[in-house]
């Protein structure tokens, strides 16, 4: 379980986070969504420590993260993986060397093992023949795939995502949300997911955190989403004719 | 403006407090300094060569139409093109341009990784980021510039001597003569603690722009420019204050 309490992240006088405070479920899929600049990056790179925050606390199961010290941040950071909205991946290793790579960097694994490692989250993302490619030569749901599957190779308590239906056609995106729940589920995972597609929010939200203007807003579930009254949370929600005409 | 430059002064400072940060695993390092070498190193071989070749060539040849008096002797040319090159052309001249060639490569690939965010997810893994871009880049042009600046002075001398036989100039036995002739080891030394630190430089500096861009495709240009101009000009400013702390 991930905490966040009284989160406050100001970039020179703009005030992106104001006092956000949000618990992130164990074997759940935690969505942040909002619009586009309300926050939810920002939000996501304090989690993970990425940015420095204000002022508050961010805690995993326990562990006062937000006061570590580089070194000891190390320690928990080999505890997540993340999938970054371009994937991230080394531009200059093959798929395979992706996944090894935080392997070979913390495990004593010898090369075999840690192909076979390779392998078998590849194959958990349903990817095969891909291992020698390049990260140029794949399709950006593929890649999306790979960042997966470099996500989970060190078996991660924590997962976060940022916006990993980015870019993607409604059904490859789809694919990737079913999967990332999958994962959660299976190895009951932390997952942290940062949003704005609707359909993740209806097909996999669990647990919801809108932000809005620095702000959590409103919390709840992908059924309690629905029927909210509240009116920024619905403006968000049925933005599109199609939500509207749902409704 | 003095400002900014102690703002870029002290983050650098601290950035080079995470490079040189214990590595996660050393023989990780290890490797990606071999394969640094063979980028920043080994791949400069030819460009070092084909230039300290013909400015030595040129020096000689420069030299022998500057001597038009008798009574310096013909040896000088050799002596001259061979103090030229040791303690100027080749650490310095050919440091700059490995600061070109080099640290465009290096600020470059550094930032375009942070621009991807390929930076943040080393980070993520729980590797510093700082430690692992820059320190096998570091370490591997210290290790390989004093090679290649060895070498550039051996092509240099030749360049002479060919230029010297060839256009006629001056024998072969009294450009070698020449090349003899009051010879202080101390002079090496002095290149070859110049070379290091301008290795030093090349790397830090372009690195440090790599590392801080911010962006897209243009500031990644943005930045390889100002890795390559930032670590010229303090490649000068140390060459005057490495020579006066050493020959003066």
């Amino acid at each position: 379980m991930i905490e966040a309490l009284n989160i406050s992240k100001s970039f020179g006088d703009h005030k992106v986070l104001n006092d956000v405070s949000f618990r992130f479920e164990t074997g759940k899929c935690n969505l942040i969504i909002g619009q586009s600049g309300s926050g939810k990056t920002v939000l996501m790179k304090c989690l993970v420590g990425l940015f420095e925050i204000d002022s508050g606390n961010v805690m995993y199961d326990d562990r006062m993260f937000s006061r570590m010290s580089f070194d000891e941040m190390k320690v928990i950071r080999q505890e997540i993986g993340m999938l970054f909205q371009g994937g991230a991946l080394f531009d200059s290793m093959t798929v395979e060397e992706n996944i090894i790579f935080p392997l070979s960097m913390f495990t004593n694994q010898t090369t075999e093992e840690k192909r076979d490692r390779a392998n078998f989250c590849l194959s958990r993302v349903n990817l095969v023949n891909v291992n020698k490619l390049f990260p140029s030569e794949i399709s950006g749901g593929m890649k999306k795939r790979v960042a997966i599957a470099r996500a989970i190779a060190m078996n991660p308590k924590y997962l976060f995502c940022d916006e990993p239906n980015s870019g993607l056609d409604p059904l490859t995106a789809i694919v990737i949300d079913n999967l990332i729940n999958e994962i959660t589920q299976e190895y009951n995972i932390t997952t942290v997911i940062n949003t704005h597609d609707m359909n993740s929010v209806i097909e996999i939200g669990d647990n919801i955190a809108y932000i809005h203007k620095g702000r959590l807003w409103w919390s709840g579930d992908k059924d309690s989403i629905l029927r909210s009254d509240n009116p920024e949370l619905n403006e968000f929600v049925f933005a599109t004719e199609l939500t509207r005409k749902l409704k | 403006m003095i400002r900014g430059f102690l703002f870029h002064i002290g983050r650098y400072t601290l950035l080079m407090k995470q490079v040189f940060k214990r590595p996660e695993k050393q023989s990780i390092y290890i490797k990606k300094i071999l394969v640094e070498i063979d980028n920043l190193g080994l791949d400069s071989v030819g460009i070092v060569a084909f230039i300290s070749t013909f400015m030595g060539a040129v020096l000689c040849i420069q030299m022998a139409f500057n001597i038009d008096t008798p009574l310096i002797p013909l040896y000088t040319i050799g002596f001259v093109t061979r103090q030229s090159v040791v303690l100027e052309f080749s650490p310095t001249i050919i440091s700059l341009i490995l600061a070109g060639k080099v640290g465009s490569r290096v600020a470059s690939e550094i930032g375009t990784m942070r621009v991807t965010e390929q930076i943040d997810a080393i980070e993520i893994i729980g590797i510093n980021p700082a430690t692992y871009l820059i320190f096998p880049k570091v370490v591997a042009c210290v290790l390989i510039n004093p090679i290649l600046i060895i070498m550039s002075m051996i092509m240099a001398v030749l360049g002479g001597w060919l230029a010297g036989i060839f256009t006629g100039l001056v024998s072969s036995s009294v450009y070698i003569y020449g090349i003899k002739s009051f010879f202080e080891s101390y002079d090496i030394f002095y290149a070859l603690v110049k070379t290091v630190v301008n290795a030093f430089l090349i790397v830090s500096i372009a690195g440090y722009h790599g590392f801080y861009t911010r962006g897209g495709a243009l500031e990644v240009g943005a930045s390889s420019t100002k890795g390559v101009v930032h670590s010229s000009i303090a490649i000068i400013v140390f060459n005057l204050i490495l020579t006066q702390l050493l020959l003066a």
